[in-house]
């Protein structure tokens, strides 16, 4: 036995707004030195159980506790946040927002600063943590100044300074390029093994937090563990794919194959994953068994963007010489790192920017002649957040805002917006206030004001970030079966699986300019592309090239067809 | 996008005093600005606040937007004055000497454009130095000077953290306006005043509900990192009082005991040329 940290027994807790506990009969340890994964779809309670270690609840979120959480011994309700925080440290999912410092070194040294250490201390302390993350080079630079990876340093080093035993990371993948991802996960491992801290991580990205290893991972499901086990048991189950949990796409591709998947096989990673000949022989045959299928033949150009220059007032080029054609019904992607030029391009196009120099055509007529509000009539404009759009309380008036601004109708109104809520099947909700609704649904509500102005093409900013596994499915399926309509749909993004399994084509940013307009297969298969993009190579790359495939690009191809197919239809039709 | 309250992080002598130096200079010389009417003593200030930007590399355009908009305020108050009251120089002064050849009540006089040319020198005196103070002092050093003159942490930390997110809240305003600008909201001059206040809601909810989003989580941050914990707290940004923190405050400490003793010297606030 270990050194134990942390002891839930028979825990439980309910929120006082709610009728209802959020957590029931939570039985789990943690040890020193133990690094341990949980996942669950969202409002599962990862978030509270969280709230729970850190000692948030019950000190920030009132509620009533059942049974007994203990940290090294006492029961945490006896102590205060202030004790429970020198052994807890958290890591928020947003980098950006939990800054508090004005700059690097002031962030780090802020809880050092809250517990009266004199400054001489402070500085070398500071000093000495910054070291340990790296981020010591950039002591002096702003928040703002940081790359999304080096925050994330400066918020790990934020907790480190405490030498705390638990370190939890909420979804510290959230708000990531797949490449800093990437590194997020290393330096995590790395800090664990440094430390020797118990570290734990709430992510629903499991494929990409088993990059490095985890001894155990908790999955939980309506307020319940139903899960705790190492990573190699768990995905020798079925248990991720019936809770709503992603599992790792090259197991995906095995099991269509008919390859039984078991612990011995080790298949918590693509790099260690053990198949032997047979395994490998049905990969190929399920391979050669598919067809490839002929691309569908492009529409007529719909949007049409050429040379277009654009900087801010600073004269530092952020577009140069864009060219890019959209055409009718196309499903795209617009990829790159942040700082790429993506969101400006966005913005160029529905007006928000005027472009310096180029031409931008739509279905033939001169775009740059007209006003952002008519733009938005041909091509509508999503942003990430829906809580940056709604402006409205009730339902029905937020989506009805774009037509009574445009002077419409009344009863011609009613039966837009009762059309528009219909197809993004929030008719039922069309008499309540916005507020009763969930996030995915408040997306919806922000994509039905914008469809209610009947654009031909509409442009959505990150359109499932921070969304899990089934509500990132409603959103994309509900955007395939708006294309299948005939709307053109362009969407920016980090998220690869959405590029890969939703979007035919992928046009990828790099300083400015487009570096590559291709599908995603091709994309995701090309080192320097994905380096340059910050994006990461899909599993199934290295899955194909495990199993000896000649052509891993079009193995990868036959995948993405294959689930778009049968998987995917079979749902969007049941 | 214009420039509200930024610190402008350009490194100077003015920018190397510290917080608390510049918060006792600023209160000082706003105090001396303000008790004198005294047209002399007022040009010297005005002149060398506007030389200070200099030393503190601070550009006027970097302060353009509120230059202009204190300007505007001062035109539309000197007209009320004159309005109001047109003889207010002459009760002043004690004189009364029309000019060009005038007379009557809104007939212009030397005494009357002599309390205007002191009126606009008092903002000019002022209103600079106070651009410069915010533009050359670091929020979180700002922060540790008001809790140095025994402001309560919790307080200066949030005027601080209200300090830094300005930008951040500007560009968010800039961002949400657009997005609504697409859907048919008219923020241009080309709308009717009460369509643009109407319209000013809709951005602002949508600005409000993501800020509370936002405060939510900083203020959890903070909490977890023991803010609040202790009655005190120190700070990485506080820096030690230097010779030149102590020759500014003199200096300043002067200038009010300058201010005074005009007021003697005058025989009130207002030094008096028509005698």
């Amino acid at each position: 036995m270990g050194d134990i940290l942390l002891t839930f027994h028979n825990f439980g807790f309910q929120y006082n707004a709610q009728s209802s506990p959020t957590l029931y009969d939570i039985n789990f340890t943690v040890e020193r030195g133990d690094k341990i994964l949980i996942a669950g779809p969202s409002g599962c309670g990862k978030s509270t159980l969280v709230h729970c270690m850190n000692g948030l609840i019950p000190f920030s979120y009132k509620g009533e506790m059942t049974g007994s959480l203990t940290l090294r011994g006492s029961e945490t309700a006896a102590m205060s946040l202030f004790d429970i925080s020198k052994h807890v440290g958290t890591v928020l999912q947003d980098a950006d927002a939990q800054f508090v410092g004005l700059t690097v070194a002031e962030d780090i040294a802020f809880a050092l600063e809250n517990d009266c250490v004199p400054q001489a201390e402070l500085i070398t302390r500071v000093r000495e943590v910054a070291e340990l993350v790296n981020i010591a080079g950039y002591l002096d630079h702003a928040p703002g100044e940081l790359s999304g990876g080096q925050k994330q340093r400066v918020s790990v080093a934020g907790v480190l300074v405490d030498d705390v035993d638990i370190l939890i990371f909420d979804e510290p993948l959230a708000n990531l390029d797949p490449a800093t991802g990437k590194q997020a996960v290393e330096l995590i491992d790395e800090m664990q093994k440094q430390t020797g801290a118990a570290v734990i991580i709430v992510e629903h990205r499991l494929e990409d937090v088993l990059y490095k290893s985890v001894d155990r991972v908790v999955l939980m499901q309506e307020g319940r563990i139903i899960a705790d086990m190492d990573p190699d048991t768990l995905l020798s189950t079925d248990i991720l794919r019936d809770n709503g949990i992603r599992e790792p796409l090259y197991l995906s591709a095995l099991k269509y194959a008919g390859v039984s998947i078991t612990p011995d096989k080790h298949p918590w990673n693509i790099s260690k994953i053990i198949l032997d000949e047979a395994d490998a022989r049905k990969v190929h045959n399920w391979y050669c068994s598919k067809d490839a299928e002929a691309a569908d033949a492009p529409g007529e150009t719909l949007l049409d963007v050429r040379d277009v220059c654009f900087s801010y007032n600073d004269g530092i080029p952020i577009l140069k010489n864009i060219s890019l054609s959209i055409g009718r019904g196309e499903m795209v992607a617009i990829v790159g790192t942040n700082g790429a030029g993506k969101s400006t391009f966005a913005k160029v196009v529905c007006g928000f920017e005027e472009a310096l120099s180029g031409t931008i055509s739509f279905a033939g007529d001169d775009f740059c002649s007209y006003s952002i509000m008519e733009r938005a009539e041909k091509i509508g404009y999503v942003m990430q957040n829906p809580n940056q759009m709604i402006s409205k309380i009730m339902i029905y008036d937020e989506v009805a805002l774009g037509l009574r601004t445009r002077n419409v109708p009344e009863d011609e109104i009613r039966e837009r917006v009762e059309h528009a809520l219909k197809i993004c099947g929030l008719y039922r909700f069309r008499n309540w206030p916005v507020s009763a609704l969930s996030y995915g649904q408040k997306k919806r509500v922000t994509i039905a004001s914008i469809l209610v102005l009947e654009p031909r093409m509409i442009i959505l900013d990150e359109p499932t970030a921070g969304q899990d596994f089934r509500h990132y499915t409603d959103i994309m399926d509900f955007l395939e079966r708006l294309n299948r309509d005939g709307i053109t749909i362009v969407m920016i993004t980090h998220d690869m699986h959405l590029m890969l399994e939703y979007a035919k084509r992928a046009v990828v940013f790099s300083d400015g300019r487009i570096i590559a307009d291709d599908t995603c297969s091709n994309i995701l298969t090309d080192p320097e592309i994905v380096a340059a993009a910050s994006l990461k190579e899909t599993s199934l790359y290295e899955l194909a090239l495990k199993c000896g495939i000649d052509d891993p690009r079009g193995f990868v191809q036959r995948f993405i067809d294959y689930e778009r197919r049968t998987v995917r239809e079979a749902r969007q039709d049941g | 996008m214009v420039n509200l309250f930024n610190y402008i992080d350009r490194p100077s002598a003015i920018h190397r005093l510290t917080g608390a130096t510049k918060l006792i200079c600023l209160l000082l010389w706003s105090f001396a600005a303000m008790y004198t009417y005294d047209t002399r003593f007022l040009v010297v200030l005005s002149v060398t606040g506007i030389l200070l930007f200099a030393v503190g590399h601070i550009h006027l355009s970097d302060v353009s937007f509120m230059l202009g908009f204190t300007f505007a305020f001062l035109v539309i108050n000197s007209i009320a004055i004159y309005l109001l009251s047109p003889r207010h120089g002459t009760e002043i002064y004690g004189t009364c000497t029309f000019l060009f050849g005038m007379s009557g009540r809104y007939a212009p006089t030397a005494e009357q454009l002599f309390y205007h040319l002191n009126y606009f020198l008092k903002y000019l005196a002022s209103i600079p130095i106070i651009l410069l103070f915010v533009s050359t002092t670091n929020p979180s050093e700002f922060a540790a000077s008001l809790n140095r003159i025994h402001v309560p942490y919790s307080i200066a930390y949030a005027v601080a953290l209200a300090l830094r997110y300005i930008p951040d809240v500007q560009q968010q305003y800039h961002e949400i306006s657009q997005a609504q600008q697409a859907r048919g909201i008219e923020m241009s001059r080309k709308a009717s005043l009460t369509r643009r206040l109407k319209s000013a809601t809709s951005i602002l909810i949508p600005l409000i509900m993501s800020s509370m989003e936002k405060i939510e989580i900083i203020s959890n941050a903070m909490e977890l990192r023991s803010f609040g914990k202790n009655k005190k707290r120190t700070w990485y940004m506080e820096r030690r009082f230097c010779a030149a923190d102590i020759l500014c405050i003199a200096a300043c400490v002067l200038l009010v005991a300058a201010a005074v003793a005009l007021n003697f010297i005058n025989g009130g606030r207002f030094y008096n040329p028509f005698i």
